[in-house]
């Protein structure tokens, strides 16, 4: 630790920071554009220039300059300003006075900056800079005029995102931001860069024009486009969803936000299911909510327990699940699955179906094996995670499964489930690296789970991980990486069968009279037996509401308040943002209301009682936003024999990153993105 | 004056055999091993006693430079010799190179061995086609004659020499940039600190010289440092490649004492000024990036650092340009303006935008087509560039301009004053 003095403010920081991180420390504000805490410094944009005494007599970038013990520092002194009035002027002079029609306005830092440290007119006589603008894809709309060649969104894509699309050609003044040759970027995490932008030269292209961050109203909520549980801000007005961006979470996002959770929201506004739905002579025709509920019950009245059965959905919150549940339980069925790709999930105990390790826990990983999955795919901030650690430590990473460019280097040991066997045997070369680590990690993958062999892999992988050492009682390296936002909750809350209970693979093909899909549209709708009535409750009208014989309409994310549990086992709670459309309710109170219609009256009226009864049926979900570390002490493993492994290559639950759930396939945004993917070079307007 | 005697650059001229029989009989790798067998520490007190500036621009003393290199280093340490000469008007690591590369080569040896280097690269001008193959070639002679490669001169010392070719971009020759571009990067300057000396080339420990800096040092080791410092004059010791161009009746280089006067170099090397001494108009003392000097100091200022800086001026790398009465001395800055524009990396803001700033506004100066206001905007433009930028080609883009303001300002106030009456603007009609 060193002292440092910053306008007469002492602080003690660790020895290595920077007069900046030392200044924020004092709780001094100094401007920056260039400078980021996430990414590497560049100190090119001046602005953050400060006086350290006992120097030469120049102003001194602070943003990557080391304190010293002692060191007096001086951000506000006539050299100061002046240098930074100066470097205002001179960012100002080739940036157009577009403010009024930039869609920056508002939240701009040059312009925040510019009323601090810019002049009220401007001493530029010469004509301004014009650079053409580049076309990034569908996501990322380039005004680069604006641009103040901070290049964050540069150092964002090589760095974090790890694909080398971005960069600068030219030089001096003729320097430009762009792909080189013009093409979509390959990131699934390029609408962080519009974030990152200080100024309006990478905005929004769905977001173009539509509105002014002060009109707005921000609402605090929870993506679950994906199972890591990224926390976010929908920004809605009147009626509509505008906008999501991510909010700073350290043990979670960070401050990222996949693309697909970042712009999918046009996809809530399609395909809504708006009004109840009947199915009267095979065809679908509008109704009213009571006849809806009657044609339910008058189907569900004759019918005992074991014939009917409810799958809940990838996107459900554990409040609409455990409604559900609880009215099956007292309609007599023990028919719950909310496995819809069929993954062999062992739900005995929390840690089998858990990302154990935590997110957070990856940054002390020294060595990782990832199993059937391609978490680039599946889950890109905790990808980007991965390859942070990585970056920082060399972290050693194996794949087994698809050979996939996961954007860090990762040894591709095989295909199949074989590669566990061996590696369990020793007879494998990366058997050593995962014996030599102190922090080794195991991520098992939906694509390892969901076959026939599934709970033989995840024996295999749990013998692998006690073996490896990985199973410690300070560290806790087995991990289950889920691709559905509900799956943890469903599985926390018991939503899977009870005593002689039916999985989904029997309640299909006629194994059930009755089946209430709440938002379930993962499986093959086909399947579903032609006798089998089918009440789907959900809001978008996608293979399940297809399939229907009665369509409730329900809420979606960002319509409902309600608490999701992320693939690490983190309960967190979403909040309203805007009204559900239409005739549509929260899905806990059609639940509910449809429970008084059959005499079956769930006991909560409130979704405080609800959320007291989830906390009574596990205690996981009263610690929202908390997850505590824990070891492992008990070595048994999962139900399954680790040796009836099959030949079959792993394949990874996500192949296409933009569409994976009714809110995504609804979005024509996400099916410009897979255009796009599939053909970057022509992605030119 | 420098005695025939006490020059080391014997061939500067090319009248002798460059490479390595012609390099022997003038004393280059005679008894190289003895000089290494005085050991690292000795070496570096020998430079730093001979007060050796570096040749490369901004004079910081080379043995001090050496010795910042970790003693004990756990990873590789590197020399990296900069080539890069493209700061106008200068040709002498040209000369050097094509001439005498033996002296440079062993210079390398001895540099690098003194700051525990395992190698050195050259990193060369792309320009300098001939002079890379002169270079290779020399390199390889070195090699083959055991000079340097394996046990080099004998000595059991393991040391490589490796030739880079840049690409023609003047900011590589910014020690950082320099860097970059040697590891296969855009050629853009770093920041400081941390400095070369302790991450530098490959994220090494590494020392950057100038060509002529590391090409003096075995003489000096040789001879010693007392007869170095017997040369030129305090804290400005020893002698110098002066590269004379411009309005001259006979251009060259030459090698002289540090602190020679202006006069006497013009007069006696370069055959005096284009129609003798009081046609001169002004004088760029040290390459382009330094404030040009009017006659009137050039009449009695000496050539050396301190005293280049005392008349606010510089002697960067001693490549004099002359300019006589005939000169348009204001088009003349105009053009390094442009140059600095064009050279600008454009990785920091000021320079970036600033040297575009300055070009356009002097392109107007030329012509007159300005108020006389601007002349001050205009040299605020310059002190809000210089020192705010991470390297110090900001600075060098904006003295020569503060220089142009500060000797001739008139000038540049008649001109706008000329523009403004002989000008045929429209007389502004009310609309009818």
């Amino acid at each position: 630790m060193v002292k440092v003095t910053i306008d007469g403010i002492t602080v003690e920081v660790a020895a290595g920071s920077t007069i900046l991180q030392a200044a924020e420390q004092a709780g001094v504000e100094i401007p920056r554009f260039c400078y980021h805490e996430r990414l590497s410094i560049a100190g090119n944009c001046r602005m953050c220039l400060v006086e350290v005494e006992k120097t030469p007599p120049k102003p001194i970038a602070s943003c990557g300059y080391p304190v010293a013990e002692g060191m007096v520092v001086h951000t506000d002194t006539p050299m100061v300003r002046n240098a930074r009035r100066g470097v205002m002027e001179f960012l100002l002079i080739n940036h157009p006075l577009d403010c009024p029609i930039c869609d920056q306005g508002g939240e701009c830092d040059l312009q925040d900056q510019a009323m601090g440290y810019g002049m009220d007119h401007s001493r530029y006589a010469e004509n301004k800079r014009a650079v053409p603008d580049k076309n990034l894809g569908p996501l990322v709309k380039t005004s680069m005029n604006r641009c103040i060649h901070c290049t964050r969104c540069i150092r964002f894509i090589t760095e974090v995102a790890g694909v080398p699309d971005l960069g600068a050609t030219a030089r001096g003044e003729h320097m430009e931001v762009g792909t080189y040759v013009e093409k979509a970027l390959g990131s699934e995490l390029s609408g962080n860069i519009i974030d990152l932008c200080p100024v309006g030269a990478l905005t929004s292209k769905p977001y173009a024009f539509v509105a002014r961050p002060w009109e707005l109203a921000k609402v605090d909520s929870v993506d679950v486009l994906d199972a890591v549980g990224t926390n976010i801000r929908i920004d809605a007005r009147g009626p509509e969803v505008l906008r999501i961006l991510p909010r700073i979470n350290e043990d979670v996002n960070e401050e990222w936000l996949g693309d697909k959770s970042r712009f999918a929201i046009d996809g809530l506004k399609r395909r809504r299911l708006d009004r109840p739905w009947v199915r009267e002579n095979g065809k679908l025709r509008a109704a009213t909510w009571t006849e809806a509920f009657d044609a339910i019950a008058a189907k569900l009245k004759p019918l005992k327990g074991e014939q009917i059965g409810a799958i809940a959905g990838d996107l459900c919150d554990a409040e609409s699940m455990l409604a559900l549940k609880d009215l099956f339980v007292r309609l007599g069925s023990t028919n719950l699955d909310c496995r819809q790709d069929g993954a062999k999930l062992d739900a005995s105990r929390r840690d089998f179906y858990c990302f154990n390790t935590s997110i957070s826990g990856i940054d002390e990983a020294d060595a990782i094996l990832i199993v059937g999955s391609n978490p680039r795919k599946e889950a890109p901030v905790l990808n980007a995670r991965i390859r942070k650690r990585w970056a920082s430590s060399g972290a050693v990473i194996g794949v087994i499964g698809d050979a996939a460019d996961l954007t860090y280097p990762a040894t591709h040991l095989g295909a199949g489930p074989s590669v566990l066997k061996d590696l369990q045997s020793d007879s494998h070369d990366f058997a050593k690296v995962l014996a030599a680590a102190k922090k080794p990690m195991i991520i098992v993958g939906q694509g390892a789970l969901a076959r026939p062999d599934g709970s033989a892999v995840l024996a295999a992988a749990w013998r692998l991980a006690a073996h490896v050492g990985a199973l410690s009682s300070e560290w806790h390296g087995f991990n289950v990486l889920h691709t559905a936002a509900s799956r943890v909750g469903a599985l926390d809350l018991g939503f899977v069968p009870g005593p002689n209970g039916k999985t989904l693979d029997a309640m299909l093909g006629g194994g059930v009279e009755f089946l209430w899909l709440l938002g379930a549209d993962g499986f093959d709708a086909s399947h579903v037996g032609a006798g089998t009535f089918v009440v789907y409750q959900g809001h978008h009208g996608d293979a399940g509401a297809h399939r229907a014989d009665v369509i409730l309409p329900g809420a979606a994310y960002t319509e409902k308040s309600g608490t999701y549990v992320n693939t690490e086992g983190r309960a967190q709670r979403g909040f309203k943002a805007v009204y559900a459309p239409g005739e549509a309710r929260e899905d806990w109170t059609i639940l509910r209301a449809f429970s008084a219609v059959i005499g079956k009256t769930l006991p909560y009226d409130t979704i405080d009682a609800l959320r007291a009864r989830l906390e009574q049926v596990n205690p996981v979900f009263g610690r929202v936003g908390f997850l505590p570390r824990f070891g492992c002490s008990d070595h048994t493993g999962p139900a399954g024999d680790p040796t009836v492994l099959s030949a079959a290559p792993f394949v990874s639950a996500v192949t296409n990153y933009y569409q994976t759930d009714p809110i995504s396939r609804a979005s024509p945004t996400m099916a410009a993105c897979v255009a796009a993917q599939a053909a970057p070079a022509l992605a030119a307007e | 004056m420098l005695d025939d005697k006490d020059r080391i650059f014997t061939n500067l001229y090319g009248l002798h055999d460059p490479f390595l029989k012609g390099a022997r009989s003038r004393g280059d790798w005679d008894n190289t091993a003895a000089i290494l067998a005085r050991g690292r520490d000795a070496i570096i007190q020998e430079m730093k006693d001979s007060g050796l500036r570096g040749r490369g621009g901004a004079g910081f003393p080379t043995g001090l430079k050496w010795s910042f290199m970790p003693k004990q280093a756990d990873r590789p340490c590197y020399l990296v010799v900069n080539a890069d000469e493209s700061e106008p008007g200068t040709c002498k690591d040209r000369d050097i190179i094509r001439h005498d590369p033996h002296k440079l080569i062993e210079g390398c040896l001895v540099a690098g061995f003194a700051m525990g280097a395992c190698a050195a690269y050259i990193y060369i001008r792309g320009e300098f086609f001939n002079e890379a193959v002169a270079l290779q070639r020399a390199i390889d002679e070195a090699y083959d004659a055991g000079l340097i490669g394996k046990n080099a001169c004998g000595t059991g010392y393991n040391y490589d020499v490796f030739l880079h070719r840049g690409a023609g971009a003047y900011i590589c020759g910014e020690e950082t940039a320099l860097l970059e571009s040697l590891e296969g990067k855009k050629g853009m300057p770093r920041m400081k600190p941390p400095f070369p000396a302790g991450v530098g080339l490959y994220g090494c420990p590494s020392t950057v010289n100038n060509v002529e800096s590391i090409a003096v040092a075995p003489t000096i080791l040789r001879r010693g440092a007392t007869w170095f410092n017997s040369l030129g004059r305090q804290n400005n010791t020893g002698q110098k490649v002066y590269c004379i161009s411009g309005h001259v009746n006979k251009p060259c280089n030459v090698e002289e004492e540090l602190g020679i006067p202006l006069r006497e170099l013009i007069d006696r090397y370069a055959g005096g000024v284009r129609g003798g001494w009081d046609n001169l108009l002004a004088v760029i003392p040290g390459g382009a990036s330094v404030p040009l000097i009017p006659k009137s100091i050039c009449d009695d200022v000496l050539m050396d650092f301190d005293s280049l800086r005392a008349a606010r001026s510089g002697l960067g790398t001693a490549a004099v340009i002359v300019m006589d009465k005939s000169t348009d001395v204001i088009k003349a800055i105009a053009r390094l303006s442009k140059f600095y524009m064009h050279e600008s990396c454009g990785q920091c803001t000021p320079c970036r935008e600033g040297t575009g700033w300055m070009w356009r506004v002097m392109t107007r100066m030329v012509e007159g087509r300005a108020t006389p206001d601007e002349i001050d905007t205009l040299d605020q433009v310059t002190r809000q560039v210089e020192g705010h930028t991470i390297c110090a080609l900001g600075d060098a883009a904006a003295w020569p301009v503060q220089g142009l303001i500060r000797h001739f300002r008139p000038v540049m106030e008649e001109r706008i004053a000329a523009y403004k009456r002989g000008s045929n603007r429209p007389v502004p009609l009310a609309a009818e």
